[in-house]
C-alpha cells in the first residue's frame, strides 16, 4: 500500500508538479518514461514518490519515448491504470506509437509540456508537439496554469478509462510559461482526489488469464475503415457528454467550472481572439482593460482541442464580428491550424465574420500586452469594416521587416 | 513454480493442445509456425505473448479471426519485446496491489520477432528490455531476410544470399556483410540464458526453452527459421533444409549462461560440407558460378573457425 501524502489547502506548485502529484494521487499502476526538458520534472517528481513509497506501482525508465509509449501500450492493454509525461522531440519520437494505443483504444493519459520542435533545437514552449498530435485520435485537453495542470488530469483518467471511451488522453500545459512557473494551487486530498476517477474497471485484459485476448489486429480494406470509423464516432459522439458530465462532478467537488469552450467578456463582444495555453490568460487581461475603455472584445480559449468543439465554438462566436486566431505553431506553408479549423466553423454559420490569423510566440518568444493590444486594434478594424484591412495572416513579434501573406 | 512439462515423443509434442492454431496465412511449409508451436507446446504454463510486425504477424492475427488461444498483443515492427516487457511490468503492480484475477497463476511473458525486427529495427528496444532484465524471454524467428516485404536483407542476412536489396548480378555476388553475432551481444547485455535453436532439433528446443521459462530474467533465444519463399526451396522440404543447416554447423546449436559459460548442445555425427547446404537454396544458386568459388571459399573457412571457437569457449568454460 502507497503512503498517503499530506498537501495543505494551497500548495506552490508548478505545472509540472501539478501533474506529477495528480498522477500520483490517482496510483497510477504502470508508468513508462523517458525524460525530456521540459517535462522531465513529472518524471523525476514520481520517482521520487516512488522512492519515498507514495507510489507503489511500477515505474519503468525506458530507453527513448518510442519505448515509453510502447511500454504504456503493453502495460494498458494488459489491463490498468498507465501514463506518461513528455515533449518536443520525445513527443515526435512517440508519434508512430500514439496512433497505435489510440487504435487500440487504451485509456493511456499522456502529460504533454509543450515545446518547440526542432530545427533549429529550441528547449521552449511553443505549440508545435501539440499540434503534431491533432490527428493521432487522442483526446486533447489544454491546461493555462498549474492548477488547471492538476485538474485536468483528474478530468483525463476520468473520461478517458469510461468504458464507453477508452481513448486516450493528453493533457497539455505549456513549457517553462506553466510547467516551471510556481504558482498557489488548490489541492484535494489524496482520497478525494482517488475517488473522483475510481478504481481502474479492466476491459479486455490481456491477464485475465482465463479470456485470452488478442490486441493489435491486421485490417486491409476489408475492415480497416470500419474500425477508424468507429474510432471517429466515438470520438464525434461519445467524448464531449463524458467530459461535460466530469466537470459538472468536478465542479460539484471543487466550485472550480471548467468548459469545453472557456469565454471570457465574449458577451457582446464586435471582437475575440482565439487561442490557447497561456497565451489565455495574457488576452482575458487585456481584454479586462480594453473593455474598461468601453472596447467590446473578449477572449475564447480552447480547453478541449480534440474533439474539435464545432458545436461549442460555434455558439460562442455568435454575434462576434471578427476573430483573431492566434497560432503558436510555424503552419509551414499554410494558415494555422485555429485559423482552418475556425474557418471550417464559421464557414457555415450564416454570420459575416472577418476571420485573420497570427502567428506568433515560436520557440518561447513572448507574447507582450502591447502586441495583443495592437491585434485587437485590428480585430476591431476589422469588426467596423466588415472585412479585413489587415493581410490574412502576419507574423507577430518576429525581427525584421514585417512578415504577412494574403 | 509450475511443473516442467513432460514430452516423451514427437507425436505427443505435435499433438498436445495447441494455444497456436494451424489455421493462419503462413506460406505452406514456413518453419514459423513450427517453431511457435514448439515454444507454445513445450510449457503449461500461462502465456502472454507479443509479436512484431512481421510474416508471424500478419498471418496470425486478421480481423476478425485470430490463431493465438492465448493473450497477444502486436503494437509495430520495433516493438514486440517492450510491448511484452510493459505487460509484464503490470503483472508486477498488480501483483503487489492485489489486483490480478487469478493470483494464484503466474504467467510468462514471451515475444516473436522477425530478424527484422530484432537484429535492425528493434534492437534499441530488446537492449533496453534486456539492460532493466525484465521477466520475459525474447524468441527471434530467425530466416535472415525481410520475408514479410518481400525478400529485402537484414544484418541476419549472411554473406553471398542474394536479397532484393543486395540482389547478385553481373558484378555482384549479393550480400556483402557477414551476419550479426545477436547471441553475443545478448550475452554481453548478461542475459542469464541466451540459446541458439531449430526446429528440426525438437528436444534441444524443448529443452531449451523449459530452461529459458524457467529461468528468472531476460531470456534471448534465436530461432532458425527456414524460410522456403525467400530461401527458395521447396516446401515440403523444411526440415531437411534445417537438418543441413545444422549438420553443416552453419547454424551450431548452443547455449550461454549467465553472459558466459558457453555448452555446445548439438555435435553432428557426420559433418556435411557447407556447400551442400548453400547449394539446396535458390538464393545461393549464383555462388556455384566459377567466379564466385571464392566465396564458397570463404563460408567453408569461416564456418570451420566459428565452430572452432565455439569448441574452445566451450573448452574454457568461460
Ligand atoms: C517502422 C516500420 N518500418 C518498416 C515497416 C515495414 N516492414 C514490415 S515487416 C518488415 C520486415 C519484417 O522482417 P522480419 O522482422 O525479419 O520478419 P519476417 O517477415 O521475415 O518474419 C518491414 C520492413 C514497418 N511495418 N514499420
Ligand atoms: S515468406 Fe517465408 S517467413 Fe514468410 S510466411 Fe512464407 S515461408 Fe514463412
Ligand atoms: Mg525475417
Amino acid at each position: 500500500m502507497a503512503d498517503k501524502m499530506e498537501l495543505r489547502d494551497v500548495e506552490v506548485w508548478d505545472g509540472n508538479m501539478a501533474a506529477s502529484q495528480a498522477m500520483r494521487q490517482v496510483q497510477i499502476d504502470v508508468v513508462a518514461a523517458y525524460p525530456i526538458t521540459p517535462s522531465t520534472p513529472i518524471v523525476e517528481n514520481y520517482g521520487n514518490y516512488l522512492a519515498n513509497g507514495y507510489v507503489d506501482g511500477e515505474f519503468v525508465m525506458v530507453e527513448s519515448e518510442h519505448a515509453a509509449m510502447s511500454g504504456c501500450i503493453g502495460a494498458s492493454a494488459a489491463g490498468g491504470r498507465v501514463a506518461t509525461a513528455t515533449s518536443s522531440q520525445g513527443f515526435a519520437l512517440m508519434v508512430e506509437t500514439l496512433y497505435q494505443a489510440s487504435g487500440m483504444r487504451l485509456p493511456i493519459v499522456l502529460n504533454v509540456v509543450n515545446r518547440a520542435l526542432a530545427a533549429p533545437l529550441n528547449v521552449n514552449g511553443d505549440h508545435s508537439d501539440m499540434y503534431l498530435g491533432r490527428d493521432s485520435g487522442w483526446i486533447q485537453l489544454d491546461a493555462y496554469n498549474p492548477q488547471q495542470a492538476y485538474d485536468l488530469n483528474f478530468i483525463a483518467f476520468r473520461v478517458a478509462e469510461d468504458h464507453e471511451v477508452r481513448l486516450p488522453c493528453m493533457v497539455h500545459q505549456d513549457g517553462f510559461l506553466t510547467s516551471h512557473t510556481a504558482q498557489g494551487v488548490k489541492t484535494l486530498d489524496d482520497d478525494t482526489a482517488y475517488n473522483f476517477v475510481g478504481e481502474f474497471k479492466p476491459m479486455n485484459d490481456m491477464l485475465d488469464l482465463d479470456h485470452p485476448v488478442t490486441h493489435g489486429v491486421q485490417t486491409e480494406e476489408d475492415w480497416h475503415f470500419e474500425h477508424k470509423a468507429r474510432q471517429h464516432n466515438d470520438l464525434m459522439t461519445k467524448v464531449f457528454p463524458k467530459i461535460e458530465a466530469a466537470f459538472d462532478a468536478f465542479e460539484k467537488l471543487t466550485g472550480r467550472r471548467y468548459n469545453i469552450v472557456e469565454t471570457y467578456n465574449t458577451e457582446g463582444a464586435d471582437a475575440v481572439v482565439v487561442c490557447m495555453g497561456t497565451s489565455v490568460e495574457t488576452a482575458i487581461e487585456v481584454a479586462k482593460e480594453l473593455r474598461a475603455d468601453g472596447k467590446k472584445v473578449g477572449v475564447i480559449g480552447i480547453r478541449v482541442i480534440r474533439p474539435w468543439p464545432h458545436a461549442q465554438i460555434a455558439e460562442a462566436l455568435k454575434g462576434i464580428k471578427a476573430i483573431g486566431a492566434l497560432d503558436r505553431s510555424s503552419p509551414n506553408g499554410t494558415f494555422g491550424m485555429l485559423y482552418n479549423e475556425l474557418a471550417g466553423t464559421v464557414v457555415n454559420s450564416g454570420e459575416s465574420k472577418v476571420l485573420t490569423n497570427y502567428v506568433y510566440g515560436l520557440g518561447g518568444r513572448d507574447l507582450t500586452k502591447v502586441h495583443l493590444r495592437e491585434i485587437y486594434a485590428e480585430l476591431l478594424a476589422n469588426a467596423e469594416a466588415g472585412k479585413p484591412t489587415t493581410p490574412l495572416q502576419q507574423l507577430i513579434g518576429v525581427r525584421g521587416p514585417k512578415i504577412s501573406f494574403h | 513454480m509450475s511443473e516442467m512439462k513432460k514430452i516423451k515423443n514427437l507425436k505427443e509434442f505435435s499433438t498436445s493442445a495447441d494455444r497456436f492454431e494451424g489455421a493462419n496465412l503462413l506460406c505452406p511449409g514456413c518453419a514459423h509456425s513450427i517453431i511457435v508451436r514448439e515454444v507454445l507446446n513445450a510449457t503449461n504454463d500461462d502465456l502472454i505473448l507479443a509479436a512484431s510486425t512481421g510474416c508471424l504477424e500478419v498471418c496470425t492475427a486478421v480481423y476478425p479471426y485470430t490463431s493465438w488461444d492465448a493473450s497477444w498483443i502486436h503494437i509495430g515492427f520495433e516493438n514486440g519485446s517492450t510491448a511484452v516487457a510493459g505487460a509484464e511490468a503490470m503483472y508486477k503492480a498488480l501483483k503487489r496491489k492485489g489486483r490480478l484475477k487469478q493470483p494464484d497463476r503466474e504467467p510468462k511473458f514471451v515475444a516473436f520477432g522477425g530478424d527484422g525486427a530484432s537484429y535492425d529495427i528493434g534492437f534499441q528496444w530488446i537492449s533496453g528490455c534486456f539492460e532493466r532484465g525484465h521477466n520475459m524471454m525474447y524468441v527471434v524467428l530467425d530466416n535472415e531476410v525481410y520475408a514479410n516485404t518481400g525478400g529485402q536483407r537484414s544484418s541476419s542476412t549472411p554473406i553471398g544470399a542474394s536479397t532484393t536489396t543486395a540482389p547478385a548480378g553481373r558484378v555482384s555476388y549479393g550480400e556483402k556483410m557477414n551476419k550479426k553475432d545477436m547471441l553475443a551481444i545478448m550475452a554481453a547485455h548478461g542475459s542469464p540464458y541466451v540459446a541458439q535453436v531449430a526446429p528440426n532439433k525438437w528436444k534441444d528446443m524443448v529443452k531449451k526453452i523449459q530452461h529459458g521459462l524457467a529461468t528468472e530474467g531476460p531470456v534471448f533465444i534465436n530461432a532458425m527459421s527456414a524460410c522456403t519463399t525467400e530461401w527458395k526451396f521447396l516446401p515440403e522440404d523444411t526440415i531437411a533444409i534445417s537438418d543441413l543447416a545444422t549438420d553443416s554447423l552453419v547454424f551450431p546449436l548452443y547455449e550461454i549462461i549467465d553472459g558466459r559459460k558457453l555448452n555446445i548442445t548439438y555435435r553432428p555425427k557426420n559433418v556435411i560440407p557447407v556447400k551442400d547446404y548453400l547449394g539446396a537454396q535458390g538464393r545461393f544458386k549464383h555462388l556455384f558460378k566459377p567466379e564466385n568459388k571464392h566465396v564458397l571459399d570463404e563460408w567453408q573457412a569461416r564456418v570451420d573457425r566459428d565452430w572452432e571457437y565455439l569448441q574452445r569457449r566451450e573448452e574454457a568454460g568461460v
